[in-house]
């Protein structure tokens, strides 16, 4: 708490004579406080000629804190450059005790720290090895992800059948309530605006081909995929992440038990199966925002829905939709797990490992659906 | 002590580095079986990577790190042997947060073990009644105390009955007579259990008290330049820099009465 009057700062230059110039300071010398620019004093100072040595007076100064400091240095580093030499003497004892303190250690110029810029050559050649680096982590990843499962059929591998049961439970019933909300609403965005174009044609019923057939071979598993990457993908990455900041990985690996084993592979099998389930699910969901529409708006009865339904969709779309699932319950359950053990050590890389395990997630998705259509297409299913 | 002096873990000329950047190198020391060996020196002189390089954390560039004279990273199945002879205390006691206590010290026990979860859970209440934590199995480590939490990592490092107990920083951020009585506690299990103990430390305190051998890093030329006990390395050493560690900074004629 200051409780001195505030006094406008100044800086006064006298220069009697040619021996004693003086630089008087006066005035509160506080941060908030309008003091004189270094390049304002260093003027009056640079125009005397032949100046060598210039002594302070602070009689007048009432008050100062680190502006005071930084304005001194500023000005010491100006006058270097003329060889003109500061006389501390003139100083508040406490100043001149700071100031020394400072000048203690020299700055450092060498070290370890992050160049400021690089050029632009050098800053793409190293993001290129980057990229290569992280496909070559990632390819790392997925095969000891292979040989976790290889040892676990060997029964080599263990993990506490209490996590994968509580993960079923975090992958599985947890995700209801959010995927019955979105396929149940997508299923009735479609069936909307099947229904307009339909309506034209006279050709209503067909709205429940159009969102049987849509819902069951693709959408159902993509938005279900899609959640899960936001809801369980994400969580696996910030558990994983947060285990990786507080040594947990480490206290596993002292043990000689791999997280691979024991982290990695419940997560993976406990998506893996509850992916097809929650697919099934949303495909029913969304059937029935569909006949929702159908009902409501086109005066399709229920069981004439129904019927149409059943007999669109067959086997074959079943069974792809399935198989979206399964690839989806590894990719999401995979680049969650990925990017939560490769996380570095603070808490802004664990939140750097979430985002990164969503896109990654949500990226595999879309190119993994377009994969698999293209092959049911050259197949012919 | 005049005991025999039976060599327990040998480190031979190792280096380890983080990418081009070397941490420590040409490291050698020998650690006999018993001791309460110290690894010190300054802060970001690689203690805490000596010991990840020791405890199969991080493998080192060159040089090799024998238990009983077998090679640590010569192949998988020694390392998995040595690896399950040995318990570490982490420095924030890196418990599994998502397990109850008597979880975190059983699940060693429920990997490499046999045994019942009766007679588990009796093993678990012993541990954590050595720490003085007995009563609290079922907590989680988030309900605790950050040094309880070290000493909960002191139990679940005990947990398989280890030949040799790491301890990375027991007394960083605990009061002096929490980090007294941690320190109490590691002396005692060494008497008691004959355990090697090798302690990460730059607290002088624990380092005078607990103590009978140990080897000095330094963070300027990297690699190690003292071996011995603390006690004659304080009397004895002629190097400078270990002379201002040893006495913080204040010169041999101060500590001396």
């Amino acid at each position: 708490m200051t409780t001195e009057p505030i006094h406008p700062p100044k800086a006064v230059f006298e220069h009697a004579s040619a021996d004693t110039p003086v630089l008087r300071f006066s005035g509160t010398w506080r941060i908030g406080e309008q003091i004189p620019t270094v390049d304002e004093v260093g003027r009056q100072l640079l125009a005397v000629d032949g100046l060598e040595k210039i002594t302070f007076d602070t009689a007048g100064l009432s008050g100062w804190d680190s502006q005071f400091l930084v304005f001194l240095t500023d000005l010491k580093q100006k006058l270097a450059e003329k060889q003109i030499e500061l006389d501390a003497a003139g100083l508040p004892e406490g100043v001149v005790n700071i100031l020394t303190i400072a000048s203690a250690v020299p700055e450092r110029t060498t070290g370890q720290g992050e160049a400021p810029r690089k050029p632009f050559f050098v800053s793409m050649g190293e993001d290129t090895i980057a990229f290569f680096r992280t496909v070559s982590e990632m390819l790392a990843f997925i095969g000891s992800a292979v040989l976790a499962l290889i040892r676990l059929l060997t029964g080599k591998a263990g993990f506490r059948r209490v996590d994968f049961v509580s993960l079923l439970r975090e992958c599985g019933a947890d995700a209801l309530p959010i995927v019955s909300m979105i396929s149940l609403l997508v299923g009735l965005i479609l069936a909307f605006v099947g229904a307009i174009q339909l309506m034209m044609f006279g050709a209503q019923i067909y709205v429940a081909d159009l969102v049987g057939i849509a819902m069951v071979r693709v959408l159902g598993a993509v938005m279900t995929g899609i959640i899960m990457t936001g809801r369980t993908g994400a969580a696996f990455a910030a558990q994983l992440g947060t285990m990786q900041v507080n040594e947990e990985l480490d206290a596993l690996e002292a043990l000689g038990i791999a997280p691979m084993d024991f982290l990695v592979l419940p997560r993976l099998l406990a998506l893996t199966v509850m992916m097809p389930l929650l697919c099934l699910y949303a495909d029913l969901m969304g059937i029935l925002g569909g006949m929702i529409v159908g009902v409501t708006m086109l005066d399709i009865s229920v069981v004439e829905y129904y019927e149409q339904t059943k007999n669109a969709i067959g086997m074959t779309n079943l069974w792809i939709g399935l198989f979206h699932g399964v690839v989806f319950g590894v990719l999401v359950s995979l680049s969650g797990c990925l990017r939560g053990i490769q996380c570095g050590r603070s808490a802004s890389a664990v939140g750097e490992a979430t985002t990164s395990a969503v896109v990654t997630g949500i990226v595999s998705i879309v190119v993994a659906t377009a994969l698999i259509t293209v092959l049911c297409n050259i197949i012919g299913i | 002590m005049v005991e025999k002096q039976e060599s327990h873990i040998v480190v031979k000329d190792i280096t380890l580095a983080y990418g081009s950047n070397v941490v420590q190198q040409n490291v050698s020391f020998t650690i006999n079986r018993g001791d309460v060996f110290i690894i010190m020196g300054g802060s970001g002189c690689g203690k805490s990577t000596i010991m990840r390089g020791l405890t199969g954390l991080k493998q080192p560039s060159t040089g090799e790190i024998l238990y009983n004279g077998v090679e640590f990273y010569g192949s998988t199945e020694n390392g998995d042997r040595i690896r399950r002879s040995f318990g570490v205390m982490f420095q924030s006691g890196a418990l599994w947060s998502s397990m109850t206590l008597a979880e975190n010290v059983s699940l060693p026990i429920e990997q490499y073990t046999n045994l019942k979860p009766g007679q588990i859970s009796k093993i678990v209440s012993l541990k954590l009644s050595l720490v003085g934590l007995g009563g609290f199995e079922d907590y989680y480590p988030s309900q605790i105390s950050g040094g309880m939490r070290k000493r909960v990592g002191v139990a679940r490092a005990m947990a398989m009955d280890p030949e040799v107990l790491f301890f990375d920083e027991p007394s960083a951020g605990l009061d002096p007579v929490s980090a007294r009585l941690l320190d109490d506690l590691i002396l005692q299990l060494k008497e008691s259990l004959k355990t090697t103990m090798v302690v990460v430390t730059h607290e002088l305190a624990s380092i005078f008290a607990i103590g009978n051998n140990s080897v000095f890093l330094d963070p300027e030329t990297k690699t190690a330049i003292a071996h011995g006990d603390p006690k004659k390395l304080l009397r004895e050493s002629s190097d400078p820099k270990v002379i201002n560690f040893l006495t913080r900074g204040q010169g041999r004629k101060v500590m001396r009465p």
